[in-house]
């Protein structure tokens, strides 16, 4: 019963901008799969219109970001107005890539659910979103 | 004594045994399978006396923020006995972006330096004379472009295009398995590749056209063997594609280089090397006919493994580069970005580079290593690991051949997913302690004490946007439009584009004018988002 619920569960992974680095992106979306996820990987270059656009369009619970390229601040703060303007502040946002620890209290406080840093495996990631995002 | 482990495998997963013998390496044939250096099939290495005649090009990859900035850091590593430049470029340059667009928001001199027209090309290299340096640029998608107006700076200092030398990296196709920043689709990338190596062969003798990258694959997270069978069968693409143009494969082949990943696994690393030597060299003779002994010969650049670096405990990345950067020079490299510490940050400080560039020249004038050439050749593992790697990356290569090549190979999602395969095994074995990454997943520690990283400010995006609003003021609408149009026409017939690419970056034309034309004739890739 209870793995019918996650299977409701349904999270876009993307990565915003311009950034080709895609190797962590991938592993993620796998991970999310293959712990019974039903994942969405927009694939990469998206604008934050884009993801959102997708986001609402495949109504999924959450959207995880991977961004490596230190332009965190403003494609987070971005996709989190967009969604706001759609009224769908009910997506959670997460995401994890290079952030500077200094950054992450600011991100959180923007609206951001979770940052996770280097070294998080992919075990705390999907626990983290089996505990903290709920299917509809 | 019972061992610690029940099977021991390189960080490939490649397994190892406890001991090799001379019966492992029985039926090596010194002359047909090693041979003097500069010898077919090289694999000793390509030159006779290796670093006792001269040392490998230390060249550290860098860029940031705005062209004035990049250009300070490039004199300041030039006075500090680098030998050749590296640009890295920012994000909106690599995709074909001007920093003015929407597109370019939020990344503009970040992960490198922005260059939107020739106006920035010319304050990079302000007083850095082009003859006098040879510079590498990592540039895929547009790297007509930047091309050309590398070529055109030079021509502004009075310096004549047979002296230039330098490379792009220009490898397409690895940037649909691995790196992503494409431009065109897959067909239409390789003729740019090869209307380029087309044009260098004629007029710019010294350039290298294209580096064949193992390093994105590598960085993607593929096995060494895969760095290996991909970036052949990419360089095997190029030739074949340059043939069917009617190239006779001695005037090209010779300026292709290679530029291949040092990763931690130490023999792993040192084996792939010399196997990709002697692999090319038998490609070249046997596949392509070629005579020049130049064509055969595999001259490769090598950078440390960016992925293997740690945010935990980040000075020891430096000791992790050292070994890496020992690998390729055992290994016989011709060039060597050794990254710095602090790189899973950000770009690095200027005291971070120096150290990084300070590690090359330990290893070349403390360590004794340069005084021999290939001094682990005879080895029992070496040799075995060399010959096994080579069988595996053949067999790979055969099976590309029999999907019709790599330009089909990547059409079918093929690399993209052994890559991707690879890539999720592995870290599910870091994150079960299979393979232990020391501060990562063992040793760690509690708190980690906060390092200087190198910040990149938002309003270089407005500088650059200024910029460009200034030259757009200033150049002449009616060459703009002509050079334009002309450079579409040469995209649509089979007229090289190198030439009206030329003009159109005298006329000032910024990159997304020129990318946009191109692209308006020969279709924009996206991600098909394989995982």
């Amino acid at each position: 019963m209870i793995r019918e619920s996650f299977k409701r569960v349904r999270v876009l992974v993307g990565k915003p901008g311009l950034d080709g680095h895609d190797r962590g992106v991938k592993v993620i979306a796998r991970a999310l799969r293959d712990a019974g996820f039903e994942v969405i990987y927009t694939g990469l270059h998206q604008t934050p219109e884009m993801i959102v656009s997708s986001a609402i369009q495949e109504d999924v619970d959450a959207i995880g970001l991977s961004i490596l390229s230190g332009a965190h601040n403003f494609l987070f703060q971005r996709i989190l107005e967009l969604l706001k303007e759609k009224k769908s502040q009910d997506i959670k946002v997460f995401g994890g890539g290079i952030i500077p620890e200094e950054d992450i209290k600011p991100l959180e406080k923007m609206g951001v659910a979770k940052v996770f840093l280097p070294g998080a495996t992919t075990d705390d990631i999907v626990a983290w979103v089996r505990k903290n995002v709920k299917g509809k | 004594m019972k061992e610690r482990s029940e099977k021991f495998t390189t960080i490939s997963s490649t397994p190892i045994n406890r001991l090799y013998k001379p019966e492992d390496i029985s039926h090596l044939v010194y002359q047909k399978d090693l041979n003097d250096p500069a010898h077919f099939p090289y694999t000793r290495g390509i030159h006779e006396t290796m670093y006792r005649g001269r040392l490998w090009t230390m060249r550290l990859f860098s860029g940031f923020g705005k062209p004035e900035e990049t250009n300070k850091r490039y004199k300041f590593l030039l006075e500090h006995g680098q030998t050749g430049l590296s640009v890295a470029f920012d994000f909106p340059t690599l995709m074909g972006y001007d920093a003015d667009q929407e597109r370019a928001a939020g990344e503009v001199g970040k992960c490198g330096v922005n260059i939107s027209t020739l106006a920035d090309m010319e304050v990079l290299f302000d007083h850095i004379p082009l003859d006098q340096v040879t510079t590498s640029m990592t540039i895929n998608g547009p790297a007509a472009v930047l091309l050309a107006m590398y070529l055109v700076v030079a021509e502004k200092q009075g310096v004549s295009w047979d002296k230039v030398g330098g490379t792009v990296q220009n490898d397409v196709l690895k940037e649909f398995t691995a790196q992503n920043s494409y431009a065109f689709p897959p067909d239409p990338s390789m003729r740019v590749v090869v209307d380029m190596i087309e044009f260098c062969t004629k007029e710019v003798p010294k350039w290298n056209t294209v580096s064949i990258s193992g390093y994105h694959i590598r960085e993607a997270g593929s096995t060494a063997v895969q760095e290996l069978a991909f970036t052949l069968a990419d360089g095997i693409a190029y030739v074949q594609a340059c043939v069917e143009r009617g190239m006779k494969v001695d005037d090209f082949a010779s300026r292709l280089s290679f530029f291949f990943d040092a990763h931690n696994d130490f023999f792993e690393e040192i084996a792939k090397f010399r196997a990709a030597r002697r692999m090319w060299a038998k490609i070249m003779k046997e596949r392509f006919h070629a005579k020049n002994e130049k064509s055969m010969m595999l001259r490769f650049h090598t950078q440390t493994a960016g992925a293997s670096l740690t945010a935990q405990q980040p000075y020891n990345n430096v000791v992790r580069t050292s070994i890496q950067a020992l690998a390729a020079v055992l290994g016989g490299t011709q060039s060597l970005h050794t990254n710095a510490w602090d790189e899973t940050f950000a770009l690095p400080t200027e005291l971070a580079a120096m150290t990084a560039l300070r590690t090359q020249q330990i290893i070349a004038h403390e360590s004794g290593v340069t005084n021999t050439v290939d001094p682990l050749a005879g080895s029992y593992f070496i040799e075995s690991l060399t010959n096994q790697m080579e069988k595996e990356a053949a067999a790979t290569i055969k099976k590309i051949d029999e999907m019709g090549g790599m330009v089909q190979a990547v059409k079918a999602g093929y690399p993209q997913r052994e890559i991707a395969d690879a890539s999720y095994r592995y870290q599910k074995q870091v994150d079960s302690k299979e393979k232990i990454i020391v501060g990562v997943n063992e040793f760690k520690l509690n708190k980690e004490p906060p390092i200087e990283t190198l910040k990149i400010a938002d309003e270089i995006r407005d500088h650059q946007a200024k910029k460009i609003a200034q030259v757009k003021k200033r150049r002449d609408a009616q060459k703009v439009s002509d050079t334009l149009a002309k450079l579409k026409k040469a995209a649509q017939t089979n007229q090289n584009i190198m030439v009206p690419l030329c003009d159109s970056v005298r006329a000032y034309c910024t990159l997304n004018e020129m990318m946009e034309t191109l692209k308006s004739v020969f279709g924009e890739y996206h991600d098909p988002g394989i995982f």
